[in-house]
């Protein structure tokens, strides 16, 4: 099934390393357009060190492989250069950045896009209509986004921050870092919400998660058990629900 | 405002060289002769046609800087300056003062459009949008001043000291040296004797000037020491906003730099001071650059006055600078706003001092100081109250960002009360530009270089709001330039 339909992004036999320990072995993922992927797995399955590869995040060492989106290939590029390629990371823990308002750099960055890609940059009224009526979709008032980045943010808050980044920067593909991770269960919807209105035949996902309820929200097309740097098991969401009620030892070997 | 505007797009289009004004023009120069001697300073009395009190006023400053010492107490290392290889005086030939701008040298005009200071565009824009007048001061003397008929009309008085010297003789005098004596320091002491120009501003008694005032000092012979001197004098009840640029060429050899500022403000009057300065720092490895010695201070001599000193320090090798206020009125307020950013080889010993002697008086200090590559940026500061200065406040922060792990920051500060109804509060952090922040920035498309200048940008918003809107936008982007490089 997975040759017949054409791959937007793809990872290939990568092999990861920190401080001379392996934490990706031969790590294989392809995903077509539109199509959504879960990655469970229990703790230091390497599911954080995957996203953080993918982002270009340098203190790893890539030993063997290929990260390609629209089949170029990643690796030789830097943080920024990918992220205006069109790969987006929401991350597990927003990094604050004291001073600088939330405004400020949502416009540093989706200028930065604009530049990359050759298109106008938008005049500062138009920004902020644009920012304002994607923030209101995701419950996010303007006091928010006056403050500054994270700084003080609560964890529903910074998630649903990240979400407002990638709905202002338009990504091809998304890679959710435990995006549910210490969010209360309204919060957790609003975020849902959000992430689903971004869902379109072009648009694909990998949603990285401990928890099936994340999964009741963002319905995926395929759920891959990640163990010990590599996929060993793939399903449909059925599986998430079996990994709920047994654990993830019936699929250790 | 076309003046910025225009820095600003030479600062965009930054190439390979990193500093922007690293060239020189060809000017046929004048020069006094090398070294510093009584002779020296007879001929730039007399190159300047001063009157014979100025010649004793000089002769009686070197004699004082004859028998004082280096000052070596500062957290700064460099060789030792010798004043006897030195020119004390430079000046484009044939322009022994302003004149109108049709009859000043093309080449020299062309400079200063280089630095984005097009006088004659703000010449024939006048009265169109808010202007800034400049005074520019190029090695040793100044070039041209700008819009002088139109603030005399005010009764305003800006023009270069040397004009001032001759023409307002009653106000230099009584003023000169009143805030800065000639001995206060080796470096005033020095600047007393040879200083060639500077700016004079006089705003008389309940009047609000119009405009910004602006002088921008270039220094561009070689082997030369700049010496200006500016004297700002704010009568009862009016109010004036002073800019200050300074630029140098890319030179191997440190060029020194050691001006004094006087500001006084009397009863209700308000002087705020902005500086922008970007002389040479020297190249990647510390060679070159300008050493800043420089006296700045301001007295608060009436009621209610106030000064406000706000400076952006990104240039120079060597920088030793504490713009300070006396706080002599009852109720007056001084404030200090500082940046400095050191990268490279560069050391900065900066800070202030807040002397308060009348009743109720405040005072407040904002530095923030960034250091990046090999160098070392030091916040010294004094602030102190007399016994009699009742109800004194003073609020300090001081926060330091260092960018990788070879530079330094230190702060020193000095507290000194003698009188307890004070009230003094000191508050300081040191952080660091995270990996994990460049990289957050990165994963949406802000590259390294934009993404230091954004954090740092946010870490010094409290002193660039600070600026005048027109030189805030210039500041932000030299924030960036400045620490280009800064991570590898």
């Amino acid at each position: 099934m997975w040759g017949k339909k054409s791959v937007m992004f793809n990872v290939s036999n990568l092999t990861v390393s920190v401080e001379d320990n392996e934490i990706l072995k031969s790590f294989s993922l392809d995903v077509g357009p539109g199509e959504v992927h879960a990655i469970m797995g229990p703790n230091g399955s390497g599911k954080s060190t995957l996203a953080h590869v993918c982002a270009g995040k340098e203190d790893y060492t890539v030993l063997n492989g290929e990260i390609n989106l629209n089949g170029e290939d990643l690796l030789d590029l830097e943080a920024d250069e990918r992220s205006t390629r069109g790969l987006f990371l929401a991350f597990q823990y927003p990094i604050e950045i004291p001073g600088v308002t939330t405004l400020t750099f949502l416009k540093s960055s989706l200028e930065a896009h604009y530049k990359a890609n050759n298109r106008e940059v938008l005049s500062t009224p138009d920004f902020m209509k644009l920012v304002k009526k994607k923030a209101a979709e995701l419950n996010i008032d303007d006091s928010m986004i006056k403050r500054p980045l994270n700084v003080g943010f609560s964890g529903g808050e910074k998630k649903r921050n990240e979400i407002l980044q990638m709905a202002l920067l338009d990504p091809q593909i998304c890679i959710l870092d435990e995006t549910d991770s210490g969010l209360d269960i309204d919060a957790l919807r609003l975020v849902a919400e959000g992430v689903n209105n971004l869902r379109n035949e072009k648009r694909s996902f990998v949603v990285i998660t401990h928890y099936q309820r994340l999964l009741d929200y963002i319905k995926p097309d395929f759920v891959h058990i990640m163990y010990n740097g590599k996929i060993i098991e793939t399903g449909d969401s059925s599986l998430a629900l079996e990994l709920e009620k047994s654990g993830y030892n019936n699929y250790i070997k | 405002m076309p003046a910025v505007k225009e820095t600003v797009k030479q600062v965009d289009d930054i190439g390979v060289d990193k500093y922007k004004f690293g060239w020189s023009t060809d000017l046929e120069t004048e020069t006094a002769p090398i070294g510093l001697t009584e002779e020296t300073i007879r001929f730039i009395s007399k190159k300047k046609n001063e009157p014979e009190w100025m010649l004793e006023w000089r002769l009686d400053a070197y004699q004082r800087f004859l028998s004082m010492k280096e000052p070596e107490w500062a957290k700064v290392n460099y060789p030792a300056i010798n004043y006897n290889d030195m020119y004390f005086y430079s000046a484009p030939k044939d322009t022994d003062g302003p004149k109108s701008l049709e009859e000043v040298d093309p080449e020299l005009l062309k400079t200063y459009d280089k630095l984005g200071i097009p006088l004659k565009e703000q010449e024939i824009l006048s009265g169109v949008k808010s202007n800034i007048a400049v005074d520019a001061v190029f090695d040793s003397v100044s070039v041209v001043t700008t819009f002088k008929e139109k603030l005399s009309e005010e009764g305003i008085i800006f023009c270069s000291i040397s004009e001032a010297i001759k023409d307002h003789p009653e106000l230099v005098r009584k003023y000169l040296s009143s805030v800065i004596p000639k001995s206060d320091n080796y470096y005033s002491a020095l600047n007393s004797a040879v200083f060639t120009d500077g700016s004079f501003v006089y705003i008389p008694p309940n009047t609000r000037c119009p405009m910004e005032l602006s002088t921008y000092f270039r220094i561009n012979a070689e082997n030369t020491g700049q010496f200006e001197r500016t004297l700002v004098i704010a009568d009862k009840g009016s109010y004036v906003s002073y800019l200050e640029g300074c630029t140098a060429p890319q030179r191997d050899e440190n060029q020194l730099h050691a001006a004094v500022v006087e500001l006084v403000a009397l009863e209700n009057a308000e002087i705020k001071y902005s500086t922008v300065q970007n002389w040479y720092p020297g190249d990647e490895n510390g060679v070159g650059g300008i050493y800043n010695f420089v006296t700045k201070r301001g007295d608060c001599r009436g009621k209610n006055s106030k000064i406000s000193w706000t400076q952006v320090e990104t240039g120079s090798a060597v920088t030793w600078k504490y713009p300070s206020c006396i706080l002599r009125g009852d109720n007056s307020v001084g404030e200090f706003y500082s940046i400095a950013i050191s990268n490279s080889y560069q050391q900065i010993d900066s800070g202030t001092k807040m002397v308060h002697l009348g009743k109720n008086t405040s005072s407040k200090i904002i530095s923030k100081g960034i250091s990046a590559g090999h160098s070392s940026n030091a916040y010294r500061g004094l602030v102190s109250s007399h016994r009699r200065a009742e109800n004194a406040r003073n609020f300090t922060q001081c926060d330091s960002l260092l960018i990788g792990n070879k530079c330094s920051a230190h702060t020193v500060p000095y507290i000194e009360t003698k009188n307890s109804t004070s009230v003094f509060e000191h508050e300081a952090t040191t952080s660091k530009i995270s990996d994990d922040q460049i990289f957050y920035c990165g994963q949406r498309g802000i590259n390294i270089e934009d993404a230091i200048a954004l954090i740092v940008n946010g870490f010094c918003k409290e002193v660039l709001q600070e600026l005048p809107m027109e030189f805030a936008v210039e500041a932000q982007k030299l924030v960036g330039i400045s620490l280009e490089g800064s991570v590898g």
